[in-house]
């Protein structure tokens, strides 16, 4: 009994002598896949930050899917800062008071500092020629994509394809909607998430074409190997954005406001945007887009703010019950 | 004959109020704010949300495939329930850990690796495919997900009464001229019924709210592999929390109606079964004169 309860005074002295070490304590709560990320970028800020002002940060990481991790935090968990990879969970924090009504304006960008595209994976040799949109829309292909309700990384391709249609000459949501419906009865099913799609495809070998993140195609060569499938490049895809914002009543309950703004500009600099080259997300900043272009092919791109007016609208009317893609199943 | 009589343990009053405590916090309290948060919708609305076209066809392929789990699992869990108690042979101490297994594996690993091995490139999906059994990605899969967690409910619930019977209640059995078909219907299912029947209800039960490892073998398909603790998630993706709510609601609902149905068939066998012990008894005196 003595034995276990000095243990416990261990644990407890271990801990505080653990707060004790650093100067502040910052919480990342982030998306999903953001992990690699954030964990190369952490280090780096903090000697950056330690350089600076001498002061020790310690940093702490939360990750979850990205609408699992907004509600988090707007149930109390105590992030400083929020990195997501979609704007509509930013809104949710913002509607709720918690971030900045004009967070998109606080950093360059529309506060996102490295983006990506949604890219075709096909089988080694493309062996179905599959160029662009409307040909995996075409009757007898299968198609792999998370569920478009539930992810983000179903909407991001959902609505890829509903802009392509839309962009065509003669374009209405009419015929997009009916051009996605197309799209979507080629899907033996909708995968859990992202990651569950990619093992989907690569391992259980099911479709002719998985459509995802051009930063999870990098992940793909890595876990499975160069030659055992092709990147497309369709003709039009979203350039999909990884928003940023300081929870503000969280930084100035702990008075971390001036650290969670360094930590987040700092992905804006050198260091921070050839971390996520590295990491085959897309900089902002031109020259590395230039140095990494052997990772990053020029591709005709939109943002969901030019084509759909915002991700809460697009959000709305499409992913919403009752919006398009419940009708496209459902029925009018 | 006072009641007293029958307390070896002292304190009931304690335990009693620590059981209500106990149950309160863990379960009325959750459920009751849950309760509590579906009421800001009328009950028109909630009706509205469980009945649109998806989430009909949700409740159908959950309660349809839980149904489904459990009664294989009745059946089968029955079979390895008997085994384990009954038969000695080489591993069975592994074999009994092996049931225990679905209860520790997390789920969403369950999910994923059911998924592998029934894929059509893999081990058992290579199989069945050429045979035109398609499991993963089809409500199929959904039962084979669900069949697997709920294992060990049926079977932990049934050993220990098997254990209780004594094979000498078969062999009397025998020996009073009864069939082995008798032996079991007669004998020895009206001893293990009640049991096999809690069994099944708690394996539908957990089948019901069953989603990590559903999700990664079902498809997710609207109107053909939904299920509803899916569109729950979907929900609330939404931020749509009064929807979420009002869904699990109707399902906590419409899962308490039969697990009282279940408890109530189960009351009812073990009563009957009581009343007429004293007729078995005496019937079997009977035939034992005419022998």
């Amino acid at each position: 009994m003595t034995h276990f309860r000095k243990s416990i005074a261990t644990l407890l002295l271990g801990l505080l002598a653990g707060a004790a070490l650093a100067d502040a304590t910052l919480l990342n709560a982030s998306y999903d896949v953001a992990r690699d990320v954030y964990k190369d970028y952490n280090p780096m800020f903090q000697k950056h930050w330690k350089s600076k002002t001498g002061e020790s940060l310690e940093l702490k990481q939360s990750h979850g899917g990205s609408s699992k991790q907004v509600r988090a935090v707007a149930d109390g968990l105590e992030a400083d800062v929020v990195t997501m990879n979609q704007a509509n969970d930013i809104e949710f924090l913002a509607d709720k008071g918690l971030v900045a009504k004009d967070w998109t304006k606080k950093f360059p960008n529309n506060a996102s500092p490295y983006t990506s595209a949604m890219v075709f994976i096909v089988r080694k040799g493309n062996p179905k020629a599959l160029k662009d949109w409307p040909d995996i829309a075409a009757p007898g292909i299968e198609v792999i994509l998370p569920h478009p309700k539930n992810t983000g990384n179903g909407r991001n391709t959902y609505l890829s394809a509903w802009a392509w249609a839309l962009k065509q000459p003669g374009g209405s949501d009419a015929k997009a909607q009916e051009f996605v419906g197309k799209l979507l009865k080629n899907a033996p099913l909708f995968a859990a998430g992202g990651r569950d799609a990619t093992t989907t495809f690569m391992q259980r070998g099911l479709g002719d074409v998985l459509v995802t993140f051009e930063s999870e195609a990098e992940m793909i060569a890595k876990e499975f190997g160069k030659g055992n499938f092709e990147v497309v490049y369709p003709s039009l895809t979203m350039q999909t954005e990884f928003p940023v914002a300081v929870v503000e009543k969280v930084v100035d309950k702990k008075g971390t406001r001036k650290q969670a703004t360094a930590y987040l500009e700092y992905l804006w600099s050198k260091e921070g945007q050839e971390n996520a080259a590295q990491n085959y997300l897309r900089p902002r900043d031109a020259e590395l887009l230039k140095k990494y272009a052997h990772f990053f092919p020029t591709v005709k791109t939109f943002t969901v703010d030019e084509v759909f007016g915002g991700a809460n609208k697009a959000f709305a009317s499409h992913f919403k019950d009752g919006g398009s893609f419940d009708q496209i199943y459902v029925g009018k | 004959m006072s009641v007293k009589s029958q307390r070896v343990l002292p304190g009931f009053g304690l335990a009693l109020g620590y059981t209500l405590v106990y149950l309160s916090l863990l379960i009325l309290l959750p459920l009751g704010g849950m309760i509590l948060k579906a009421s800001e919708l009328g009950f028109g609305q909630i009706l509205d949300i469980a009945l649109g076209e998806r989430s009909l066809a949700a409740f159908r392929v959950t309660f349809v495939s839980s149904l489904m789990a459990a009664s294989i699992n009745a059946f089968f869990g029955l079979i390895v329930a008997w085994i384990l108690v009954r038969y000695p042979f080489p591993g069975k101490r592994f074999v009994d850990a092996l049931v225990d297994l679905p209860f520790a594996l997390p789920t969403a690993v369950a999910g994923i690796t059911l998924a592998t091995l029934y894929a059509g490139n893999g081990w058992l999906g290579s199989h069945l495919e050429p045979l035109g059994i398609k499991v993963a990605y089809t409500p199929l899969g959904i039962i084979v997900a669900l069949t697997f967690i709920t294992l060990p409910f049926v079977v932990r619930t049934l050993q220990p009464v098997i254990e209780d019977i004594e094979t000498e209640v078969e062999e009397a059995a025998a020996s009073l001229g009864a069939s082995r078909w008798q032996t079991f219907v007669k004998v020895i299912f009206p001893a293990i019924g009640p049991a096999l029947l809690t069994g099944f209800a708690l394996a539908f039960a957990r089948a019901l709210g069953e989603f990590g490892s559903v999700i990664f073998i079902a498809g997710n398909l609207p109107l053909i592999s939904e299920i509803v603790p899916l569109l729950i998630i979907s929900k609330l993706e939404q931020y749509d929390v009064l929807g979420a709510t009002a869904l699990a609601v109707v399902m906590l609902a419409i899962s308490f109606a039969l697990l009282l149905l279940i408890n109530a068939l189960q009351w009812w066998a073990a009563n009957r079964h009581k009343n007429s012990e004293p007729l078995e008894v005496s019937a079997g005196k009977a035939k034992a004169g005419e022998a």
